[in-house]
């Protein structure tokens, strides 16, 4: 579980993160949404710790992120996972050493052990015959399944995830959702994904957080979001051709 | 003041350098990976380079002798004295800060602009030992690159010598051993072992801090390459100013 507290980022004049509080629980996948320049990454990237928030507190299971010294967050970092937006896969290395390198810089695990380990992973994201291929000679629905791979080969209590579908088409984008959302409700992760897509939102949205402007606009479930009376998110939510249509057939228009 | 904030940056690059190491076995790898890219990578264009030059200071040394009361040793004299206080540290050092400082930065530059290094720090490593430290280590092996340059250098100024028809072999080796003083050949391993930190580290800086997309891993690179440029001459200049003068 991942609690957040009141937190605030600015950068310079900019108030990016203005004060809020959520929860994100484990087997669920906790989605946070909101249009361009909602403050979506920052706030990944602060829960992440790669920014450090001007107040406030993250908690990772009732450690407070700030609180612990260099070498206790190391240690709560190698328990975190994370897909990039743009796969952030090392180009100098193979599909199948990616997905060891956790297992390599974490582990006492010898070459043989890691292997097996990295195989399990990559038949668990149906990869296949991509072993020994550079992320360059892969396509970018293939990509997105090695950092998935990676960020789960050393069975993390915490998933991130940024924007994992961009990019993909839609079908490869919904074998995406459901593998992330697998994933999380077999080992009983704690997954975040930051995303714009709302099909991510339908398919997978069991715990939804809409950001606007830095603040917390609305909060609730898949099944919620399209009761809402928000008009923000009411806006977000139909700014998508296909739910206008949906929305314009169900009112008989 | 951003001069002043990015020469502080710099130095705080290298303390976090030398903090929370990388895994042994791996930081092996890395080493092997950095002496292939960085040292082995560059031994045909520093051949190349210092066998030329040498040739060619050895004919422009020869063209400039022409009172015949001076010996035709001075010409060997002259290109061991040129290369190896000179060409084959500095010179070889400038040309190394466009073809090593180009691609650690652009290669850095790149993972930045990826998200790789923000991969690594979500990992909890830190990125900036994984990164650096190895290019350090690999270019403790620059000065033999350079010891290779100035052997080369003055074979380049022997054949030009010899072979061209401006002194014969006997005068020029003669010119070779004249005068020779060891302390200069520690002078020249001694500016060279720091340009190596800082062919390693400027380059570095500049990847690794650099902001934006495409357009800017260029830009960052050709900045590395000024700066790194300046340095080693600056460098160059209060070193020989403290051992030489």
């Amino acid at each position: 579980m991942i609690e957040v507290k009141d937190i605030r980022k600015s950068f310079g004049d900019n108030d990016v993160l203005k004060g809020f509080s959520t929860t994100f629980f484990p087997g669920k996948t906790n989605l946070i949404i909101g249009t361009s320049g909602s403050g979506k990454t920052v706030f990944l990237k602060t829960m992440l710790g790669l920014f450090k928030p001007d107040s406030g507190q993250i908690i990772y299971d009732g450690n407070p992120y700030s609180d612990l010294n260099n070498e206790e967050q190391r240690k709560l970092r190698e328990q975190i996972g994370m897909v990039f937006q743009g796969s952030a896969l090392f180009d100098s290395m193979t599909v199948e050493e990616n997905i060891a390198f956790p297992l390599k810089m974490f582990t006492k695990m010898n070459k043989h052990d890691r292997i097996e380990r990295a195989n399990e992973v990559i038949n668990r994201v149906n990869l296949e015959n991509a072993n020994h291929k550079l992320p360059s000679e892969i396509s970018g629905g293939m990509q997105k399944r090695v950092a998935i791979a990676r960020a789960i080969v050393n069975n993390p209590r915490y998933l991130f995830c940024d924007e994992p579908n961009s990019g993909l088409d839609p079908n490869t984008a919904t074998v995406i959702d459901n593998l992330i959302r697998e994933i999380t409700i077999e080992n009983n992760i704690t997954t975040i994904i930051n995303t714009h897509d709302m099909n991510s939102v339908m398919e997978i949205g069991d715990h939804i957080v809409y950001l606007q402007k830095g603040h917390l606009a609305w909060e609730g479930d898949k099944s919620q979001i399209f009761k809402t009376d928000n008009e923000d998110v009411t806006n977000f939510v139909y700014s998508s051709n296909l739910f206008k249509m949906v929305r314009e057939a169900q009112n008989g228009r | 003041m951003s001069y002043l904030h990015s020469i502080g940056s710099y130095f705080i690059m290298i303390k976090d350098t030398f903090v929370k190491p990388t895994k042994g076995k791996v930081l092996r790898d890395l080493v092997f990976k950095e002496i292939d890219d960085l040292i082995i990578g560059s031994l045909g264009i520093v051949a190349f380079i210092s066998f030329f030059v040498g040739g060619v200071v050895a004919i422009q040394t020869a063209l400039n002798l022409t009172n015949p009361l001076l010996p035709k040793s001075l010409i060997g004299f002259a290109s061991r004295q040129s290369v190896i206080l000179e060409f084959a540290p500095t010179f070889i050092s400038v040309i190394m800060a466009g073809k090593v400082g180009s691609f650690i930065t652009s290669s850095i530059g790149t993972m930045r602009v990826t998200e790789q290094i923000d991969a690594l720090e979500v990992m909890g490593i830190n990125s900036i030992n994984y990164l650096v430290f190895p290019k350090i280590i690999a270019m403790c092996i620059y000065p033999f690159l350079i010891a290779i340059g100035m052997f080369l250098g003055i074979m380049g100024a022997y054949t030009a010598a010899v072979y061209g028809g401006f002194a014969p072999s006997s005068d020029f080796l003669l010119g070779l051993q004249e005068d020779f003083i060891p302390f200069q050949v520690f002078y020249a391993f001694f500016k060279t072992f720091l340009f190596s930190f800082l062919l390693a580290t400027i380059p570095a800086y500049h990847g690794y801090f650099m902001e934006g997309g495409a357009l800017e891993v260029g830009k960052a690179s050709t900045t590395s390459f000024v700066w790194t440029s300046v340095a080693i001459i600056l460098v160059n200049f209060i070193v020989t100013q403290l051992l030489l003068s």
